[in-house]
């Protein structure tokens, strides 16, 4: 049993030089004195996206894409030092041609293309390759070094289309009106929340949402984003004037006393993480939907192959074997640690779904 | 195999009883009948003989799918399982189809005469048709090891709704040596007189271990005594001048205890006894790993039979004279069993299970400590008046064990968890010290609590000194008290000593690496108590 040796890093290529580092800071371009999603404080960071562990507090400058201003601002504060770029539209610093492409993991998220004397790196972020209608379709940009996550980097991984997901959700909501049972979705509050609102078939009955979705919700729709319509969930909600109703909240309202005045309620989830049986039996809500914003096995070949990359280097998942198995394939690969984390298991192990426990077997 | 693999992922996917009685039910309404029949054969553990090793079907799937061995075995690691492990990672299905259970079993007994690239072809297509789950129970029809969390007794449960036959009718006739291809649903279950079955065994009738006070259960007297022993619990059944051995598992072992035939003449037609298998040398019994030898063999040597020869430990008579006597209070059966074993004439291999007499349960709990000296697990706790029932239930018999060994040890390796458990380091060894190094002496993985187990994973992530593959070493500082019920000396582990049933007693967060016990103190117990 020996750990599977990556090639040595792109540090040692000469090619490299002075592009991009894998600092203790977190990935760096010299030539152009920026960081990457970085996790502590620096100068100027380019953000791929709006969750917390790619855009962090206590950066100088932020440059993001113009659907992420309202999140960031709603995350580390109305006074962040923000410029945004749209797709496509490219910025110049030190002679370092600096890019944002549609990544479609969530509302706003971007690859960012870096390229300096011929020489062009992608720094992936987190992305998905199909289309889920709110953030953006996922483009290939062809590169040389291409920095990707690799959540799902493993060939047990492999997602079934979102509509199909979506019919089982909707009828599972319907299913519950049937029973009188009101619908409680989970899904992080930021991007699943709210594809799975857009996914969700208005026909069958209003959408209530948890306030941290709303929130989010709200930022998105000051950028001019049109989302389903919701209603949130305030102290003095009646659930009488709304029946059939489905919520969306986030992993942090399962088990809490938030959830009690829907009783009685089916509560589910929807995540990659439930694509094994593991962990679905693990979860202690009644339905786990699998459905992920980030790439599934497929998927990280399919935009590896598509990115022409000569070589990749995989950031966080299962980056040990995905790297091993491109270097089979004779795309050269390596793995730098870094703190990005991934589709996080959204529910503890162990924590109350607060639904009806009768007897359980022994 | 759409309606069994959609009764297979509800079984799965719930943990609360009624929700699993109330998918059986449902199941058996709609199902076919020949499909009903196999169900039932493998919810009982009935398997369809295995066609195709579980390795072969690892290398279609990984050739089909194109990955490399070693990505094969990262991706296993991670599921946890080898059947859905192939199911995932072959390709997509080209065209559903439809068939049923029974189609599938049919398909799977004619694979076993065929040649292995005939095998492939005809698995690797059977998988095309498939979507991953319903490949997934296919795999799991192929490799066996149905464990849907649903005992015999929650689907006689829901079997006995479904039929209106009383569930304790249906377990006995669950019993035994029948043939799913053999028999007709409705034939089965509802014809007045089924075919006799001369080896079918009594369901047994299991205890719960006692938790709190003894004194709890009442007058002493109204109890009858009797010490644990740690053997292999069996029936030994003597009907039409034959005789049956079975164990506790339903496994029909007759065969591996040439002991008890010759008691086809000497116990009379129809008699059924309740016990314990031992090996049993010089008046007292041997370790249970002189069992193994026995159980472990195809042909049972000379030697074998020499080294460790086996007894019944008998402790109850479920049928004398041919007739069931279970619904008899124990003091009767009980009295009838001694008659039955003397007229034997077999003390040999007959031993009736002492009594052991007390005036009070104080008197009890110091014969309960003294349970190794005589190689027993601690005492049984029977209510003299007490039936014989079908099961595991609570209230007449309890196992009042003694109370385990224990040693504290420090963790040195964690492995992932398999199954439900996954994507958790939840796998330790455990080491005590010889001089200022570390022996690994002990694997456990039970005994921690939910959170427990997530505190010492994110303790793995953080203190991980090397991989190897699924496994970490890790900084040598958590203690636990390991607790076990047996010690033997042993030439195939580094420590030399094998326990039985190590598992972690309690997280020692009061103590440091340093003050975890010595080789020395294993050894001791190993004087003491090894066998
Ligand atoms: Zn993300
Ligand atoms: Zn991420």
């Amino acid at each position: 049993m020996i750990t599977d040796r990556v090639v040595a890093g792109p540090i040692n290529q000469p090619v490299f030089m002075g592009l991009l580092q894998f600092t203790s800071k977190g990935i760096y371009c010299k030539q152009a004195d920026v960081y990457i999603d970085p996790w502590k404080s620096v100068e100027k960071a380019l953000i791929t996206h709006g969750h917390s562990d790619h855009a962090r507090h206590g950066h100088k400058q932020y440059l993001c894409h113009q659907h992420s201003r309202s999140i960031l601002k709603l995350r580390l504060g109305k006074n962040i030092n923000i410029q945004t770029v749209k797709y496509g539209e490219s910025v110049s610093i030190n002679g370092v041609d600096i890019s944002f492409h549609p990544a479609g993991h969530i509302i706003g998220s971007a690859q960012i293309r870096l390229e300096y004397k011929g020489c062009v790196w992608v720094v992936s972020g987190d992305y998905k390759i199909e289309d889920d209608g709110l953030s953006g379709a996922y483009t290939p940009i062809k590169c040389q070094y291409f920095i990707t996550e690799c959540t799902f980097g493993l060939p047990v991984y492999k997602w079934i289309p979102q509509q199909e997901v979506f019919d089982d959700i909707n009828n599972w909501w319907q299913q519950n009106n049937k029973e009188g049972k009101t619908t409680v979705l989970i899904g992080y509050s930021l991007g699943k929340a709210q594809r799975l609102i857009q996914g969700l078939d208005t026909s069958i009955g209003p959408i209530l949402t948890h306030g941290a979705v709303e929130n989010i919700n709200q930022a998105l729709r000051d950028d001019g984003i049109k989302l389903n319509d919701t209603v949130s969930v305030t102290p003095d909600f009646d659930k009488k004037k709304f029946a059939n109703a489905i919520v969306v909240a986030p992993p942090s309202a399962a088990g809490t006393n938030w959830l009690k005045k829907f009783h009685p309620y089916s509560i589910g989830i929807a995540s990659g993480w439930m694509g094994l049986r593991g962990p679905r039996r693990r979860r202690t809500v009644d339905r786990g939907f699998v459905l992920s914003d980030h790439a599934d096995w497929p998927g990280l070949n399919q935009a590896v192959q598509a990115s022409g990359a000569e070589y990749v280097i995989a950031t966080h998942g299962y980056t040990n074997a995905f790297a091993r198995w491109l270097n089979e394939k004779g795309v050269q690969a390596s793995v730098e640690n870094t703190l990005f984390e991934g589709e996080l298991p959204e529910i503890k192990e162990g924590s109350n779904s607060g639904s009806t426990n009768d007897k359980t077997e022994n | 195999m759409q309606r069994f693999t959609r009764l297979f992922n509800e079984l799965d996917q719930t943990t609360k009883t009624n929700q699993k009685v109330q998918a059986l039910v449902d199941y058996f309404e709609e199902a076919a009948e020949e499909d009903k029949i196999w169900t039932i054969a493998l919810l009982s553990g009935k398997r369809p003989g295995r066609s195709v090793g579980a390795s072969f079907l690892r290398v279609w799937a990984a050739e089909v799918g194109n990955i490399p061995d070693w990505l094969f075995e990262e991706s296993y690691h991670v599921v946890g399982d080898l059947a859905e492990t192939i199911s995932l990672v072959f390709p997509q299905a080209e065209k559903k189809m439809n068939r049923s259970l029974t189609y599938w079993i049919n398909f799977l007994k004619n694979l076993r005469e065929l040649d292995e690239d005939t095998k492939k072809e005809r698995v690797t297509g059977a998988w095309l048709q498939m979507a991953p789950y319903e490949r997934f129970v296919f795999n799991k029809l192929i490799t066996g090891g149905f464990r849907v969390g649903v005992s015999q007794k929650l689907m006689v449960r829901a079997l006995s709704k479904h039929t209106g036959i009383d569930e304790n009718k249906l377990a006995h006739k669950l019993m035994g040596n029948w043939q799913p291809e053999a028999i007709n649903f409705k034939q089965f279950f509802f014809s007045s007189n089924p075919e006799e079955d001369l080896s079918r065994p009594y369901p047994f009738y299991l205890a719960y271990a006692l938790e709190g006070d003894a004194e709890a259960l009442g007058d002493v007297n109204d109890w009858q005594v009797e010490r644990k022993w740690d053997g292999i619990r069996g029936q030994v059944i003597a009907r039409g001048k034959k005789v049956y051995v079975w164990s506790r598992g339903e496994e029909l072992i007759t065969e591996k205890f040439p002991e008890f035939h010759g008691l086809a003449d000497k116990l009379p037609d129809g008699t059924v006894l309740d016990g314990e298998i031992l090996a049993f040398k010089e008046g007292k019994p041997l370790s249970f790993n002189h069992l193994q030898t026995r159980i472990g063999r195809k042909n049972i040597s000379r030697k074998v039979l020499e080294n460790a020869p086996a007894v019944l430990m008998v402790y109850d008579l479920l049928e004398n004279q041919g007739k069931d006597i279970r619904d008899r209070p124990l003091s009767e059966r009980r009295k009838m069993l001694e008659e039955v074993v003397k007229k034997t004439g077999c003390e040999e291999v007959l031993k009736t299970s002492q009594i052991v007499k007390s005036q009070s349960w104080e008197e009890l709990g110091r014969e309960r400590q003294l349970s190794r000296k005589y190689y027993s697990e601690g005492l049984m706790l029977k209510k003299t008046d007490s039936t014989y029932k079908v099961g595991r239930k609570k209230g007449d018999w309890w196992k009042w064990k003694v109370d385990p060994m224990t040693i504290d040890a420090v963790m040195i390796y964690a492995m992932r968890g398999h199954g439900r458990r996954a994507n958790l380091y939840t796998d330790y060894t455990f080491a005590v010290w010889d001089g200022d190094q570390l022996v690994p002496f002990a694997k456990a993985y039970s005994g921690l609590t939910d959170q427990e187990i997530i505190a010492v994973d994110a303790f793995v992530k953080k203190n991980t000194i090397e991989r190897f593959g699924p496994v970490r070493s890790v900084k040598p500082e958590l203690v636990f008290e390991i607790a076990f019920e047996g010690i033997n000396k042993s030439s195939r582990h580094k420590s030399g000593v094998a326990l039985r049933f190590p598992r972690m007693h309690r997280w020692r967060k009061d103590k440091p690496a340093s003050e975890a016990n010595n080789l020395e103190d294993l050894f001791a117990l190993l004087k003491q108590y090894g066998g």
